[in-house]
C-alpha cells in the first residue's frame, strides 16, 4: 500500500472512528472537561470582531463543504444548479467566509500567542489546534486560484472528483484513485482537514457538539429536585 | 397555588462593622482554587462607592437582570435568540480588570534575597501570568472605608437622582457597609441566561447552583446576573458561584459567612412563597411596586390552608415548623424592616437587608438635630445617611418604606431606652411608628441580642427521603469524585459512572431478631 492509498483510503476511517468514538467517550466520561474554554474574561479586546468573524467563517465553511461534497450531486442538478454554477458559488462563498475566518482567526491567534494573560491561562493544545485550523484554512484558501483556473476553463472535473471521493468514503467504498488528477494543494488541504477530525475529541473543539440550540425552546427558569425522579 | 420553601437570609446593616470576616471565611472554604482566586462569593463593599466588580449596579452598562419589554418580562440583555447570536463573543462580559487582576506577593524573596544594605521587598506577582506587577491599581475592596476620591466613588449609581455634591463635604459625608453574596433569587436572571441549562434553582430550598458538569462556559450567566455574583473560573472555564453553603445548610448549619459573622448581623431561615405568582410579581409594571409584589409572594406559614397546601406540594413538616419560627419572615413580612437589594432588577432576590441607622451623636448632644418625642433619638430624616440613597439601594427609590423601617428601628430603641434608663415604658414612639410593645420587645431580642438560635432556624434537608440509598451517600456530603452532578445516570459504557450521588449497593436491611 502506498502513501496515497493510505491517506485517502485508510486514514479517513481512522480519523472518523477516533472522532466519533473519542467524542463519545469524552462526553460520557468527562463532562467536566467538555467546555468552550473561553478566554474572554482575561482579554475582551478585539474579541467582538475576531471571535465572531472566526466562528461565523468557520461554521459557514463547514456548511459549504458539507453541502458541496456530502450532499448528492443529483440533488444540485435537480435544484437546477449546474456544475459550473455550483463551482463558482463554492469559489465565491469559500473566498468570502474563508477570508472572514482568516481575519478573525489571525487576531485570535495573535492574541493567544502574545497576550500574556491568554497565553498563561491557555493550554498548549489551544494554540496548537488554532494553528492547525489556520494552516488548514490557508491551504484551503490557496486552492481557490486552482479552482478559478478550472472553472474559467469550464472544467468541473476536479470538483466532481473531490465530491465523488468524499461520497466513496462515506459509502464505505473508498476510491482513492479518483484523486489521481487532483492538484497536490487540494490533497494537502484534505490531509490537514481529516486530521482535524482525528484530533477533535482531544481539543476544545468538542464544544460545537453541544451548541445550545435547545435553549431556544426551553423555559427560562430551571428548577431541579435533588431527589431522583 | 404552589408553595415552595426558600432558604433566605437577612443582613442587618445596622450592625455590620465591615470586618470582612465573612469574605475571608468564604474565600478560604469555597474560592481559593486557581482560576477563581479573583472571585469573592461574599464581599463587603463600602458605600457610597462603585463596588466589586466596578459599577456592578449600572445596568445601562452591564445589561444584567430583567426589564419590561412591550409589557412582557424579558432579559435586559435580550432574549434567547439574541443570546445565541452573541454566543461567540458576549458583548456584556466583564473583563478581569473590572474585578481586579488577582495577585500575591513574592514572599520567598524576603528570605532568599542576597545580603544587602536595603531590606528586600516582596513585590506583587500576578496570579494569572505569574509575572511581577509594577503596581497594584485595583483590588476587591479598593474603596474600603471610603478610600479614594469622592469623584470616583460618586459614580455609584445609587446617587443617580440625587444632588450628590453636598455629600463630598467632610461635614456631610456618610458611609455604610454592604455585604453581598448571591441573592439566590426567586426569578434568577443567571438561570434564565444559561444557554446550556447548567444553572438551576433547587426545588427543596431554592438555592441557585451552577452544575459544573453541564456548564460549557458560554458565559451568559456572568453578564446576566445583575449582582455580578456568578464568576467565570478562567482555569476551568466554568461558571462558579455561591452555593449557599448547601452541604452545611442541608445538615441544619448556617452558611459559613453567617456562622462566622462577628457582628451577628446575618439571619438564616426558611420562607414559604407561592411559586405560581412569581412571574406576575417580577412583571409588576412600576419598579417601585416590586418590593410590595415581592412581599405579597410570601405566604403565612401559620395559616392552616397554607400548611395543607405546602404539605401537598412536598414541603416537609419540619420545614413548615422552621418557617413559622423564621427570623426572615419576622423581619421582612411582620415587621417590614428588611428589604431586597435593588428590587428593580426584577430577579426577586432573597437576601434582604435591614437599613442602617446612622445617628450623629455629637449633634444630638448639642440638640442640633430634630428628635423623636423622647428628645434623645433623632428622626429618621435627620440621619446622616440620606434616606434617598437607602431607597435607591433597597426599594427602587421609594422613600416611604425606608422611613417607616427606620422609624420602627428608632422607636424600638426609644422604647427600650425608656425601660432601661427612665425605668418606665414610654410607648409614644412605638405608637407613632405603628408597632406594639410585644413587637418592640421581639425586635429587641432579634436585633440587639441576636441569639444564635434566633438567628439561625435551619431545618435539615431530610436526605433520608431524598436519596434512594442514604447509606451509600454517607460521608460524602459536599464531596465528589468528579463528573457527579449532571447529565443522565445512564451511561453508554458498561463501566459504572463516577457519581457520588448514585446509590451504591443498597445497605442490608436489619432483619428481625433471632433470625
Amino acid at each position: 500500500m502506498n502513501l496515497q492509498k493510505f491517506i485517502f483510503a485508510v486514514y479517513p476511517y481512522i480519523a472518523l472512528t477516533v472522532f466519533f468514538i473519542g467524542s463519545w467517550i469524552r462526553y460520557d466520561h468527562e463532562q467536566y472537561t467538555w467546555k468552550t474554554d473561553s478566554s474572554q474574561l482575561l482579554s475582551k479586546r478585539h474579541m467582538l470582531f475576531a471571535s465572531n468573524f472566526f466562528h461565523i467563517g468557520i461554521l459557514a465553511i463547514f456548511g459549504g463543504h458539507f453541502a458541496g461534497l456530502v450532499l448528492p450531486h443529483g440533488l444540485w442538478l435537480a435544484l437546477g444548479v449546474s456544475d459550473m454554477q455550483h463551482q463558482w458559488l463554492a469559489i465565491a462563498a469559500g473566498s468570502v467566509f474563508g477570508l472572514m475566518c482568516l481575519a478573525g482567526g489571525l487576531v485570535l491567534w495573535l492574541r493567544r500567542a502574545f497576550n500574556p494573560r491568554v497565553r498563561a491561562a491557555g493550554r498548549s493544545m489551544d494554540l496548537f489546534i488554532l494553528s492547525w485550523l489556520m494552516v488548514t484554512l490557508l491551504l484551503g484558501l490557496s486552492t481557490i486560484p486552482f479552482s478559478v483556473g478550472h472553472a474559467s476553463h469550464d472544467n468541473p472535473e476536479v470538483m466532481l472528483a473531490l465530491s465523488g471521493w468524499v461520497q466513496s468514503i462515506l459509502t464505505l467504498n473508498p476510491q482513492p484513485e479518483l484523486l489521481d488528477q487532483v492538484d497536490p494543494v487540494f490533497k494537502t488541504h484534505m490531509f490537514f482537514g481529516m486530521t482535524v477530525f482525528l484530533i477533535f475529541p482531544f481539543t476544545r473543539l468538542v464544544h460545537i457538539l453541544t451548541a445550545p440550540f435547545n435553549y431556544l425552546g426551553r423555559a427560562y427558569q430551571i428548577v431541579r429536585a435533588k431527589r431522583r425522579a | 397555588m404552589k408553595i415552595r420553601a426558600q432558604f433566605a437570609m437577612v443582613f442587618n446593616l445596622d450592625k455590620c462593622i465591615g470586618c470582612h470576616t465573612c469574605s475571608v471565611t468564604c474565600k478560604n472554604v469555597w474560592s481559593n482554587r486557581k482560576g477563581i482566586e479573583y472571585a469573592w462569593f461574599n464581599n463587603v463593599e463600602s458605600k457610597p462607592g462603585i463596588g466589586y466588580p466596578k459599577n456592578w449596579e449600572d445596568q445601562d452598562k452591564w445589561q444584567g437582570g430583567w426589564t419590561k419589554l412591550n409589557g412582557k418580562l424579558e432579559l435586559k440583555a435580550g432574549g434567547k435568540l439574541k443570546k445565541i447570536v452573541q454566543i461567540f463573543a458576549n458583548p456584556n462580559m466583564p473583563q478581569i480588570d473590572d474585578y481586579y487582576e488577582p495577585f500575591t506577593y513574592d514572599y520567598a524573596r524576603l528570605q532568599n534575597a542576597p545580603l544587602s544594605e536595603a531590606a528586600p521587598t516582596a513585590r506583587p506577582v500576578s496570579q494569572i501570568t505569574g509575572e511581577k506587577m509594577d503596581k497594584i491599581t485595583w483590588g476587591p475592596n479598593w474603596e474600603d472605608d471610603l478610600a479614594g476620591e469622592f469623584e470616583k466613588r460618586s459614580k455609584d449609581t445609587n446617587f443617580s437622582n440625587m444632588e450628590k455634591e453636598m455629600y463630598k463635604q467632610f461635614e456631610n459625608t456618610f458611609h455604610m457597609y454592604l455585604p453581598r453574596i448571591c441573592n439566590h433569587c426567586i426569578n434568577p436572571a443567571c438561570v434564565a441566561s444559561c444557554p446550556s441549562g447548567a444553572m438551576y434553582k433547587r426545588e427543596e430550598d431554592g438555592i441557585v447552583i451552577a452544575d459544573q458538569d453541564r456548564c460549557r462556559g458560554w458565559r451568559m450567566c456572568i453578564s446576566g446576573c445583575p449582582y455580578k455574583k456568578v464568576f467565570f473560573n478562567w482555569e476551568s472555564s466554568k461558571a462558579e458561584k455561591c452555593i449557599g453553603c448547601y452541604p452545611r445548610v442541608e445538615s441544619g448549619l448556617p452558611t459559613v459567612c453567617s456562622e462566622s459573622c462577628v457582628g451577628r448581623i446575618r439571619y438564616n431561615g426558611i420562607i414559604l412563597y407561592d411559586a405560581d405568582k412569581l412571574l406576575d410579581a417580577a412583571s409588576t409594571d412600576n419598579e417601585q411596586d416590586l418590593y410590595k409584589a415581592h412581599l405579597d409572594l410570601f405566604v403565612d406559614p401559620n395559616d392552616p390552608k397554607i400548611i395543607e397546601q405546602a404539605l401537598a406540594d412536598g414541603v416537609p413538616q419540619s420545614w413548615i415548623d422552621a418557617a413559622q419560627k423564621s427570623p426572615i419572615y419576622k423581619m421582612a413580612v411582620e415587621w417590614k424592616i428588611a428589604f431586597p437589594l435593588h428590587p428593580e432588577f426584577r430577579t426577586l432576590p432573597m437576601i434582604w437587608y435591614v437599613p442602617p441607622l446612622s445617628p450623629v451623636q455629637a449633634q444630638i448632644d448639642q440638640k442640633n438635630l430634630p428628635t423623636e418625642s423622647d428628645g434623645v433619638i433623632p428622626k429618621a430624616s435627620a440621619m446622616r445617611l440620606p434616606v434617598k440613597y437607602l431607597a435607591n439601594l433597597l426599594t427602587a427609590g421609594k422613600e416611604d418604606y425606608i422611613v417607616s423601617a427606620l422609624n420602627r428601628l428608632i422607636a424600638m430603641r426609644s422604647y427600650m431606652r425608656s425601660i432601661n434608663v427612665e425605668g418606665k415604658p414610654d410607648t409614644r414612639a412605638l405608637t407613632a411608628a405603628g408597632i406594639d410593645e410585644d413587637t418592640a420587645k421581639s425586635m429587641y431580642r432579634y436585633l440587639a441580642i441576636a441569639n444564635y438560635e434566633d438567628r439561625f432556624v435551619i431545618p435539615t434537608s431530610h436526605q433520608e427521603i431524598q436519596l434512594d440509598d442514604y447509606h451509600g451517600f454517607q460521608g460524602q456530603n459536599g464531596f465528589s469524585f468528579g463528573n457527579d452532578s449532571g447529565g443522565s445516570p445512564k451511561t453508554l459504557f458498561p463501566e459504572r459512572r463516577k457519581e457520588s450521588m448514585e446509590p451504591r449497593e443498597p445497605a442490608p436491611q436489619a432483619g428481625p431478631r433471632g433470625k
